[in-house]
């Protein structure tokens, strides 16, 4: 049905100027593919939210003010064109920079890591902003240079992601910077990066391990070590990981049925509205829900990709993809982190886990993607 | 730097085609990084909830799962006639569980406004808590008063790891009197759950029986706990009970013991410290069991204080310790029916044979003069008389004729000198001297006279006043006997169905010639029933027959050169003899055999045998028909012929 509205969609998009809402969605520059996709996540995000919260409606409403704002900033950023994004992106990425300066020198603690900044009127974190503001740059950056990029371009490029990154990770918030680079990286990466050098950035890695291991804090080390080794220390480091291993498990097939979770209904599942919400699902949903779940997500990343294939310049196309890619990157990590497959660092589930600055700054990202695919001109260049 | 981009804008533009080929090559590497993962994930979902599923959901289980036991109802101890001897009241009781409150002080300085809380009471919880495992609720305060409980249950959320639990705490209504034969129940030590066979019995449970037939009974006392499946949060906090498991109650015990009879056994006693022994000698049953002085069970069923319980174990009345088991004293007379029946056995006398008592004799070649208790002598003694008369004389020659090695025999067969088997815990076994004891023990050889010595039960011969009892009843039992026990029966606390306890037989004391049981047990009827006997004064007028023998255990010995024995009033009283008494009845169908021990009472016939004599009323004329002569009882009361006829210093 939803392929049907779609079909429609694009079939009156030609000029017809017919009264109906595809034509509504058209002139506000909304995506309802995308649309509708997100709201789904929402949706389980929502109900998910209901359970893990011990059914509080206060939580969700304040759950569902929180994604209304997100997707009010989602519509409002899709009406620009995208032309204009990537003439902002430079401006947006020494803003941003200059404010995770700020951060260094007057911000927040929270929870030990410095990462929020009070303006007064709203907290928030820069470093999100800069997971918005990086692969614009990058993208806006690379639309300029012969690709496949030159070293010259490369190495610009690397600085331009490397700053931002350091900054974060000295926070510290190694989780986002991550992203921030896989953000600029992504860019690079379809900006056809050609692969002596993709796999040269591996193995230098690689080599520089030992290093990287001594640059890290005690608590992020044991992270890693616990995921080696779970069961080594279940009451301590490993709490977190075996605790959702059995929330997890004990989902079986089916699930334990909505509202039936125990593991998280008995706070033994930690940060369960939050970072482990996943656990929180598939112990209520079982694998069955797990799959719907993913599929989804995949549906999202198809139609960001989707999106980024057929937009009409490179900066559009590498900002989709790079959007596209990191959005799967997100929920690649959260649940790869709640099932154990990688270490515990604070990255939600897109959508589904409680919290406001995350998920706007993801719709925001979806604005952008609505924008590249609704403002399109007659003459590709 | 970004100037210099714009320069470079133009050659950008020339290769719009290729640079979309190659966006499509990246984005379908991406899709496939993007599978990749998608399946790494699916793969790692399929092993956490198919895989280890089942695995898993019993680790979520026994996260939330709570098992918390139930404890079973204590089972009820009766006496013979139905009467409880041991029974299970509710009580309010405050408990603190000592994890939970890591400032015991600042905790205990709270509650006191709640609840009365004496000295006693928080040393008593202080002790208990370092012998308690931390987790477990340890009682500060029993029999809380309605009061208390409601100003509890007012301030309850300031008292995190306090609780009043409506418990049932174990209620012995004869207190003192029947203390050491039923014993008492008392908090669960760490030691004692290590001992036992299967800790996990204990759930739930906060006592253990300590002493008497709590302990020897504990395992059907106790029953089997019942559980509480309760779902708990991450803190431990119950939230509801999913399953409950039932226990069951402990067995009811029915005790062979006359309640009845006991406390009169306990009265007759009066101030004297001592112990009574009465048992059935057709089963072995017992009938009483007294030891005095007795102590207040209820003391430790709440918990002793360090205080309190010194206190007991100082006094030096020993009130604690159970004479009529443990106690071991020199039987001294009451052995020579037995002597009597061995020499008989053994053919050293036949019951005509006559020795002659000039008040005492010496052995050859020494000028040791071993005296009789009659100093001037009682003349031409035969068996009869012999054993009516308790004439020293006559048993130290039989002993002679013996000799250690057959004395020693013939003793330990009537069962002196080794634990009786009875089914009450810290039995002792007191000592019967042989040869081989001495060699081993002293590293002496066995000196003759030695031999007159445990020929009238003195020396080194120690019995308890068990073995004392149970020796009359083989007598009276002429050669039969079993095991003595107080436990008659077991009785399910539900079904009521009772399970009873077959009396063990003991092998028969067999004699080449069966009329010699007849001789001796007359020689013993007389010596309660004829004028002159040692026992006269209760038999003269008892409305059964009873066979008998008093005996007097010296405490000091008389020296060589005292003429006379000291008079009772002359001699300080712990330096004065033990009273003892064996007797049976009736003697053609023996019912009851006694054994009497009094500490320091003087002389067997006048101190022991009135105290049997009330007991054996009692027993089988349900009522006490006799009343000892006593200075404060009968005043005016004057002593009949008879009475002043008794021999004096009677042994």
């Amino acid at each position: 049905m939803i392929a049907e509205v779609l079909h429609g969609v694009r079939r009156t998009r030609p000029g017809k100027p017919e009264a109906g809402w595809g034509d509504w969605l058209e002139t506000w520059h909304i995506d309802l593919w995308l649309l509708l996709l997100l709201l789904a996540v929402i949706a389980v995000g929502i109900f998910v939210q209901y359970s893990a919260s011990g059914h509080s409606v206060d939580a969700i409403w304040s759950q569902v003010q929180r994604v209304g704002l997100g997707l009010v900033v989602m519509v409002v950023i899709a009406q620009a064109p995208p032309d204009a994004y990537r003439a902002a992106a430079p401006w947006l990425y020494f803003l941003t920079l200059g404010l995770l300066g700020l951060v260094m020198l007057l911000g927040d603690q929270a929870k030990g890591a410095q990462r929020w900044l009070d303006l007064g009127i709203i907290r928030f974190q820069p470093s999100e902003l800069m997971k918005l503001a990086m692969p614009m740059t990058v993208a806006a950056f690379l639309h300029h240079r012969r690709l496949p990029p030159s070293l010259l371009t490369i190495l610009i490029a690397l600085i331009v992601i490397g700053i931002p990154a350091l900054l974060v990770m000295e926070q510290p918030d190694l989780g986002t910077a991550l992203l921030i680079i896989a953000a600029g990286g992504f860019a690079l990466f379809f900006s056809g990066l050609q692969w002596r050098w993709i796999f040269g950035a591996l193995a230098g890695i690689a080599a520089l391990a030992p290093v990287l291991w001594e640059r890290l804090h005690d608590y992020q080390r044991n992270r890693i070590l616990t995921l080696l080794n779970p069961e080594s220390d279940p009451l301590g480091t490993g709490y977190h990981i075996a605790q959702s291993k059995i929330a997890i498990g004990s989902g079986g097939l089916f699930g334990k049925g909505w509202l039936n979770g125990t593991q998280a209904h008995l706070d033994f599942l930690p940060e369960a509205h939050t970072d482990f919400i996943f656990a929180v699902f598939t112990e209520e949903m079982g694998l069955f829900g797990f799959l719907l779940l993913l599929m989804l997500y995949l549906a999202v990343v198809g139609r960001c990709l989707w999106i980024a294939l057929r937009a009409q310049d490179t900066f559009q196309r590498l900002l989709a993809g790079s959007l596209a890619l990191v959005f799967f990157i997100y929920v690649f990590i959260n649940i790869g982190m709640v099932i154990g497959l990688l270490p515990v660092v604070g990255v939600p589930l897109p959508l589904v886990s409680y919290g406001g600055t995350s998920a706007v700054s993801l719709l925001a990202s979806f604005g952008m993607l609505m924008s590249i695919h609704t403002h399109r001109k007659l003459l590709a260049n | 730097m970004w100037i210099a981009t714009r320069k470079r804008r133009r050659p950008a533009l020339k290769n719009v085609q290729d640079e979309k080929n190659a966006f499509l090559r990246r984005a379908a590497i991406a899709t496939l990084f993007i599978v990749v993962c998608s399946l790494v994930l699916v793969a790692r979902m399929i092993k956490l909830q198919v895989v280890e599923h089942e695995q898993l959901s019993t680790r979520a289980d026994e996260n939330r799962m709570r098992v918390v036991p139930v404890a079973p109802v204590r089972g009820l101890i009766y006496d013979r006639n139905g009467a409880v001897l041991a029974q299970n009241k509710p009580a309010f009781v405050l408990e603190v569980t000592p994890e939970l409150n890591p400032d015991l002080d600042a905790l205990l300085a709270r509650l006191d406004d709640i609840v009365e809380l004496t000295e006693a009471d928080i040393a008593r919880f202080k002790e208990r808590v370092r012998k308690t495992p931390r987790y477990r609720g340890v009682p500060l305060r029993s029999n809380l008063s309605m009061e208390e409980v409601a100003r509890y249950e007012v301030n309850r959320h300031d008292f995190r790891g306090v609780e009043v639990s409506a418990g049932l705490t174990r209620n012995y209504p004869l207190g003192a009197s029947a203390a050491h034969v039923i014993g008492y129940v008392g908090g669960i030590t760490e030691d004692e759950l290590a001992k036992a066979a299967d800790d996990r019995q204990y759930q739930g449970l906060s006592q253990i029986g300590k002493i008497g037939v709590e302990r020897s009974q504990e395992d059907p006392l106790r029953g089997a706990s019942g559980a509480k499946i309760i779902e708990a949060n991450a803190y431990g906090r119950p939230l509801r009970e999913l399953d409950y498991q039932r226990g069951y109650p402990g067995r009811n015990l029915l005790l062979s013991i006359d309640a009845k009879v006991q406390l009169v056994a306990e009265q007759a006693l009066g101030d004297l410290n001592g112990a009574i022994v009465a048992l059935d000698p057709r089963n072995g049953e017992i009938i009483a069991l007294v030891s005095k002085p007795g102590y207040e069970p209820h003391l430790f069923v709440e918990g002793i204080d360090n205080k309190t319980y010194k206190a007991l174990l100082a006094d030096p009345k020993r009130p604690l310790f159970n004479r009529a088991l443990q106690g071991m004293y020199p039987p001294g007379s009451t052995i020579k029916p037995a002597m009597a029946i061995a020499g008989l056995e053994y053919g050293v006398v036949d019951p005509s044979h006559t020795e002659y008592c000039s008040g005492g004799m010496s052995l050859p070649g020494s000028s040791r003069r071993y005296r009789c208790h009659k100093r001037n002598g009682h003349g031409a003694m035969n068996m009869l008389l012999g054993v009516m008369k308790s004439c020293d004389v006559y048993f130290y020659q039989l002993g002679l004729s013996l000799g250690v090695d057959r004395i020693h025999a013939s003793m330990t067969g009537f069962g002196l000198g080794h634990a009786t088997g009875i089914d009450l815990p810290l039995e002792k076994n007191g000592l019967y001297p042989s040869r081989e004891w001495k060699q081993r023990a002293r590293k002496e050889n066995w000196y003759p006279g030695e031999t007159l010595n445990i020929a009238i039960g003195q020396g080194y011969t120690l019995t308890t006043p068990m073995q004392l009892a149970q020796m009359t009843a083989r007598i009276a039992m002429r050669g039969g006997g079993y095991e003595p026990h107080v436990l008659r029966a077991t009785e399910d606390a539900i079904t009521k169905v009772r399970t009873l306890i077959a009396p063990k037989t003991l092998a028969p004391i067999e004699l080449k010639d069966n009329r010699n049981w007849q001789t001796v047990i007359e020689a013993m009827e007389e010596t309660t029933h004829s004028p002159g006997g040692t026992a006269y004064r209760i038999g003269k007028d008892a409305p059964y027959r009873i066979g008998s023998k008093t005996g007097t255990a010296q405490v000091a010995s008389m020296r060589q050169d005292e003429k006379e024995a000291r008079s009772l009033e002359e001699t300080p009283p712990h330096l004065r003899d033990h009273a003892l008494f064996i007797a049976f009845a009736p003697v053609d169908d023996p019912q009851i055999a006694i054994a009497v021990l009094a500490e320091h009472a003087g002389h067997g016939g006048a101190a022991a045998s009135p105290i049997a004599r009330q007991v054996m009323d009692q027993y089988l004329l349900g009522e006490v028909r006799y009343t000892p002569v006593t200075a404060a009882t009968a005043p005016e009361a004057v002593p009949t012929a008879d009475e002043t006829l008794e021999p004096d210093p009677e042994e």
